[in-house]
């Protein structure tokens, strides 16, 4: 086994990714290929699921105990069409048009942060990205707190207000900008997808926001897999560079990977100390073991680490799901949600297959916008007549 | 009041599933996968049933659209085992250290529960965040037990829908008709047996139902391959008293 060794032989991978039980003449018909697929296996589905999950219910839990969200009194700058007009038509070109000058500004604000990426500005990217979250998690966390106070009634002097306001939006920066423990990084950015997501329900006419989020998807589509489409160019950008993209834009389920690791160091102590039986009949059995296990750690720290989703998905499956729950019909909330994660499912499954960058919003959303229309129309009288006749299907 | 109505209610109706969900499949990230896939199917022959009664003109007769329902869930139950059979190779390949190789009823068990789970959910979900409001005792001026009715008969649902799943998905792999038509007629019984509940006819309806369920859990064990120790003991008694 050579350290400089660049492409190691499948063997060399086996004992992390697959199970010692396994025999060996299946392992060694394995390819390569075929045994690095394990690692987008069931476990990182999971890792997505939970946040995605968290982030779904923190909105769905304040669009229905919190009406402030849902009040329609003021918009985003961006929506300057407000739907007011009674007739059907003029409000879908409203939302039309919205949707376009909203897509506009974020096809031009995309542009402008890949411009910026290329000609190595980071400083200046660096502080866009924590002014953003500087706002998110000072104004929008005190409007939120503010609002949750008010609707449970709960008294409480500023001085105070602004001590905890000061200390969660603190931490927040630090965690995300520089570090912390993974999982206060992970909820951080989970809260602030969150937030995020109900800013757009809340500042974004009916009509425009189902109207963004299949343009957004399209739009993600675009940007993702055509040859020059932004987001490709920052995530090759940022593989020729051997760089992290920014961690204020993306959640990462870097668990896996530490669990993994630790595993990996753990058995190595125990053949240092002394080994206990199993394990040095698995071992025996694949030689030679303690080198094995260093050069897998090699591979696995040079890896892309775990799975990562961009906080963008985050966002517009919560406003899909926090949109859907607005209306108070819990079956379409719940379709919705069993739709949008199949939909994640099916292009974790792509990824396995194609390995490369994808978009995570087309199959979702359009998953999720299916299941919401037709539970809304079709799924619903027929739902609420059987539960009102006690009927069980 | 409507707290505790509530929490009796929601737990009287999913307690059963929650645990077996704790128990079972949490911690198995690919049995968690095939219930949401599983629920995922429910999902689209609920669809399809809603599209079926859309078009369906009479809308007084209730009792053929639970029955093309019915037909319609059985039908993607049978294409969720297609695609499972399918995937299984795919699946031990992935799967690192779970146990679904290991027992072959695992996947009929977990699909059935996703089938119940969503189920329970589509029936009981809105009337539960009903009672949670305001005020309720009976919806509208209803019967005051229509709520606990409700639970109940949703329990009773998703434990149906394992038992169906596990039996019906043995009936494919040893290729047994009788099986597979006993799920397909115990589910339409059911389902029809429930229309009695609009006039008020709660007992007798639920007595059918559960003991169709009583019946099928019984043989849905057996199948599965479960003994009971104490039906052992008495057996090895009765030998060594007819000695």
């Amino acid at each position: 086994m050579r350290e400089n060794d660049e492409t190691p032989s499948p063997r060399e991978t086996v004992p992390l990714m697959a199970s010692p039980r396994n025999n060996p003449s299946h392992r060694d018909s394995l390819t390569a290929q075929e045994e690095e697929t394990l690692k987008y296996g069931a476990e990182h589905v999971i890792k997505l699921f939970v946040p995605v999950s968290m982030c779904m219910l923190v909105v769905v839990a304040t669009i229905n105990s919190v009406s402030f969200y849902n009040v329609k009194d003021m918009y985003l700058l961006y929506t300057p069409f407000h739907e007011t007009s009674p007739e059907a038509s003029t409000k879908a070109l409203n939302a039309v048009a919205n949707a376009g000058i909203l897509i506009t500004v974020v096809i031009i604000m995309t542009v402008f942060l890949i411009g910026l990426y290329k000609y190595r500005c980071y400083k200046l990217i660096h502080g866009w990205l924590i002014m953003s979250s500087l706002t998110l998690l000072s104004m929008f966390t005190c409007l939120y707190i503010e609002e949750i106070l008010y609707t449970y009634n709960i008294p409480m002097d500023y001085i105070t207000f602004f001590l905890i306001i000061w200390n969660v939006g603190m931490l927040g920066m630090v965690c995300i900008h520089w570090k912390g423990p993974l999982r206060l990084q992970q909820s951080y950015l989970i809260f602030i997808a969150a937030l995020m997501a109900l800013v757009f329900i809340k500042y974004m006419p009916e009509w425009t926001t189902w109207v963004v989020l299949f343009v957004i998807s399209i739009w993600d589509l675009v940007a993702v897999l055509t040859p020059r489409g932004p987001l490709r160019i920052l995530v090759e950008l940022a593989e020729e560079r051997n760089e992290q993209i920014f961690p204020a834009l993306i959640y990462s389920s870097t668990v896996v990977y530490m669990i993994n690791r630790s595993d990996s160091v753990d058995s190595t102590t125990d053949s240092q100390n002394g080994f206990t039986r199993t394990w040095v009949e698995e071992h025996q059995r694949q030689q030679p073991p303690l080198e094995e296990i260093k050069v897998c750690r090699r591979i696995m720290d040079q890896d892309e680490k775990g799975v990562k989703l961009g906080l963008g998905d985050f966002i517009f499956y919560s406003v899909l799901v926090g949109k859907a729950s607005s209306y108070g019909d819990w079956n379409t909330t719940l379709a919705c949600f069993v739709a949008i994660l199949i939909g994640l499912c099916l292009t974790l499954l792509l990824l396995a297959i194609f390995r490369r960058a994808l978009p995570a919003l087309p199959i979702s959303i359009t998953f999720g916008l299916v299941f919401y229309f037709a539970t809304r129309g079709l799924v619903k009288p027929f739902a609420d007549m059987l539960a009102s006749k006690q009927i069980f299907i | 009041m409507t707290l505790l109505e509530f929490t009796g209610c929601a737990l009287a109706a999913f307690g059963p599933a929650l645990s077996m969900f704790i128990v079972t499949i949490m911690d198995d990230p690919v049995r968690v996968i095939i219930l949401i896939a599983s629920s995922f199917f429910w999902l689209l022959s609920l669809l399809l049933s809603s599209i079926v009664w859309f078009i369906f003109p009479i809308k007084q007769q209730i009792w053929f659209g639970v029955l093309i329902s019915v037909l319609i869930q059985e039908m993607f139950r049978y294409s969720l085992y297609l695609l499972l059979r399918k995937a299984e190779r795919g699946l031990k390949r992935f799967v690192v250290h779970s146990l679904v190789s290991n027992n072959k009823h695992m996947l009929s068990y977990v699909s059935g529960l996703g089938f119940g789970i969503m189920s329970g959910l589509f029936s009981l979900i809105n009337i539960l965040a009903a009672v949670e409001g305001p005020g309720t005792m009976g919806l509208r001026g209803g019967y005051s037990a229509f709520c606990i009715v409700s639970s109940m008969f949703t329990a009773l649902t998703i434990f149906l829908h394992v038992f169906w799943g596990i039996i019906f998905f043995h009936g494919l792999n040893t290729d047994s008709r009788n099986l597979i038509l006993y799920v397909i007629v115990s589910h339409i019984v059911v389902s029809e047996v429930t229309l009695f509940n609009q006039y008020n006819f709660y007992t007798p309806a639920l007595f059918i139902v559960f003991l169709i369920t009583l019946g099928t859990g019984c043989y849905a064990f057996k199948t599965a391959g479960g003994q009971l120790p104490i039906i052992d003991r008495i057996k090895i008694q009765n030998s060594v008293v007819e000695n």
